[in-house]
């Protein structure tokens, strides 16, 4: 690159920054170190070599290696999300409000299994599990009770749901209506990445063909309807989780992107019109420094992707936003306070990294779900990144370390070709189905366990350093007598509502189904009159059959 | 001297399989025979399989918290259908506190995170119900 060229690119940076401080100016008029030092806002090679501006650039440009904002912290910190949710919507909508009440910054829902299969909560398959691993939500009323007094054009809630996505979010409109929020105002993130579940985290129902339709409606509606909704979250953190490495992480994600994507613009919509709305969600895991660079990589090939293969043109739909949450699979029940550490650490990288969001694990998620007391130091454990540790003054810090780069051209490259590999089978639909993705991290989760087993990888408390067991203390229980409570409500649901409305909206949700007319307004008359979840993802399951895992051990 | 076979069961809504099939895995180079069921299976399922599997264990992987109420659905069927002599044992997240009543249900030991694949291997092998001539 010549010097005229990278100068440029300076000058384009330099106008947005001005631009973006005379609307919100950033944190502070001067940036020091903790002796008083000055902190500028970006450093850069003292002679910028030919590929810097290609490869690196400038933060919120092409190839946004260095970040998606212009300012990054400096301006503004990224949202502090800790997922929640358990038992009932009235304990859920309780913890919410602590958390909003102790500085958190958006929700995060955490739902019960039952409500992630599109089960409501008294159907025979929900037994044992209703309220245990998050909210029971079955219905709009249940919506109402979680959502009361929280105000949704203040607040952003992202919310972990895929296969019923499109209902769930039709609740929250809906909730939004009843306090008068239109639902142009409503920011917020559903998970809807169907792809990753067939994969890693198991919480599918329907096959990938009328998912990938239903997904695809969902980007249509809102486009127009719900424009600040982020309407995927595309993840890679459960594909972690599942045991796969740094750059399978990065590939798989990116694939199953690939393939919404396609699926979007195959049934007619504009690359522009629904790209600026994807949204994507990594794991912290524990190698910090290749962490940060795993961050750095997934920014510079995604936008690379899209430019390349879609013609995306608007810098929104080029960019990788991203939550991240810290490593569950990293946790220790062994010695569990080295988990406010370990979750230290990961959270760090998140940020060295770029994230726009972070959740950070509490210390007894190998046990349990987190306490109050075990979430509130989470939470504290953000707070003290971004207010004390210095880090966020100055923009993607560790760029021109000679491992850290080395590192990011590494995973982009490796990441890239799995993508191609993935990309001969036909896209990530086809090597999920073929099982080929589940191989691939089911063998990296093994290796990783005989590789700790050999105490060729250590891991503090478990397999060196261990001490006698000592008990945790107080742990969160989820009664049993939730779901006692909650199939007695869902009766008395069903007595009270206009059933007629109902079966007239089921009906109506069946036919478009059967036909190609976007789902989510269907999804929207059903759940306004109380029609529950399960009966309406009974319907679809009734045209489009289930899911059937191939076995792949 | 026949394999040892073990039913590898994921009951209840839990999609969390890492650590059923890392285990699976294990087994099976430690010579065992390993049939893994898949995803979301109910009580009835996993029993019936171990019949027509003619499992010696069945291996059992929650992580949702539903264990207080599957693992004893699991021994009560088990002991409907006379499976006396099969050798269940659980895993996932299943708090200390729980395990003297899932013990109680007859779930003959529960193994943790942390655990090494090798004591579950040693555990199986010294605490079959079942000969192996």
């Amino acid at each position: 690159m010549s010097n005229s060229e990278f100068q440029e690119k300076l000058a384009k940076w330099q106008a947005k920054v001005d631009k973006l401080q005379a609307k919100h100016p950033e944190r502070k008029e001067r940036f020091t170190t903790l002796s008083g030092l000055p902190v500028d806002r970006l450093y850069l090679p003292p002679e910028p070599g030919p590929d810097y501006a290609a490869k690196l650039g400038f933060p919120g440009a092409y190839p946004f290696t260095r970040g998606v904002q212009p300012t990054m912290y400096r301006g503004r910190f990224w949202t502090m999300r800790q997922y929640a949710g358990f038992a009932t919507a009235k304990e859920s909508n309780r913890r919410y409000r602590y958390l909003l009440e102790q500085g958190q910054t958006g929700l995060s829902v955490a739902f019960d299994l039952p409500t992630q299969i599109g089960y409501d909560s008294d159907h025979e398959l929900s037994r044992g599990e209703v309220g245990k691993v998050g909210v029971s939500i079955s219905s709009l009323a249940d919506m109402e009770v979680l959502l009361d007094q929280i105000p949704l054009d203040k607040v952003s809630t992202s919310m972990t749901i895929n296969a019923p996505a499109g209902v769930l979010l039709a609740m929250y409109i809906a909730v939004g209506e009843k306090q008068g929020v239109a639902a142009k105002q409503l920011r917020g993130t559903i998970q809807n990445d169907i792809l990753k579940e067939y994969s890693s985290r198991g919480t599918y129902i329907y096959p990938p063909k009328p998912s990938m339709r239903i997904i695809t409606d969902i980007f249509a509606y809102c486009a127009g309807e719900v424009p600040q909704w982020n309407t995927i979250s595309i993840s890679g953190y459960h594909i972690r989780e599942a045991g796969s490495t740094a750059v399978q992480e990065v590939a798989f994600t990116l694939a199953n992107g690939l393939a919404y994507v396609k699926a979007a613009v195959d049934a007619g919509l504009k690359v522009d019109e629904f790209g600026p709305r994807l949204s994507f969600f990594f794991n912290a895991h524990s190698d910090f420094l290749e962490e940060v660079a795993k961050y750095r990589a997934a920014r510079r090939l995604w936008a690379r992707l899209m430019r390349e293969r879609f013609g995306a043109a608007d810098p929104k739909s080029l960019m990788v936003r991203f939550h991240t949450q810290t490593a569950g699979c990293s946790l220790t029940a062994q010695q569990p306070k080295n988990n406010i550490v370990r979750v230290a650490f990961q959270a760090m990288s998140a940020v060295l990294g770029g994230t726009q969001s972070l959740h950070t694990n509490s210390m007894d998620e190998a046990l349990c779900l987190p306490t109050q007391e075990a979430v509130t130091i989470a939470l504290r454990t953000q707070q003290i990144i971004a207010y004390e540790s210095g880090v966020t003054e100055t923009i993607d810090p560790l760029a021109g370390s000679y491992y850290i780069e080395k590192l990011t051209d590494e995973i982009e490259s490796q990441a890239y070709d799995y993508i191609q590999k993935i990309d001969e089978m036909g896209g990530a639909p086809e090597a999920i189905e073929n099982g080929y993705v589940q191989r691939e991290i089911q063998e990296a989760a093994y290796a990783y366990q005989k590789a700790v087993e050999s105490g060729e990888r250590v891991v503090v408390g478990v397999n060196k350093f261990t001490a006698k067991a000592e008990p945790l203390g107080e742990i969160l229980r989820v009664d049993h007598a939730v779901r006692e409570a909650r199939v007695k409500e869902l009766a008395q649901l069903r007595s009270q509502r206009n059933n007629q409305a109902v079966q007239a909206n089921l009906a109506a949700l069946k036919k478009a189904a059967q036909g190609d007319e976007n789902l989510m307004p269907k999804f929207l008359d059903c759940v306004r009159v109380y029609a529950t979840l399960g009966e309406i993802c009974d319907t679809l399951r009734g045209v489009y059959g289930e899911y059937q895992a191939p076995s792949t051990i | 001297m026949r394999k040892i076979r073990v039913l590898a069961a994921k009951p209840g809504l839990d999609g969390h399989d890492r650590g059923v099939k890392v285990i699976a895995a294990a087994l099976r180079d430690a010579g065992m025979e390993v049939i893994y069921t898949g995803l979301r299976q109910t009580a009835e399922q996993i029993v019936n399989a171990a019949m027509q599997e003619d499992a010696d264990v069945i291996a059992m992987s929650i992580l949702s918290g539903a264990h207080e109420y599957i693992f004893p659905r699991v021994m009560e069927l088990m002991r409907e259908k006379g499976l006396d002599d099969v050798l269940v044992i659980g895993g996932g997240i299943i708090p200390e506190e729980d395990v003297p009543a899932l013990k109680a249900a007859g779930i003959a030991e529960v193994f943790g995170p942390g655990t090494n694949t090798k004591d579950i291997v040693e555990y199986i092998r010294n605490n079959l119900k079942r000969s192996l001539n």
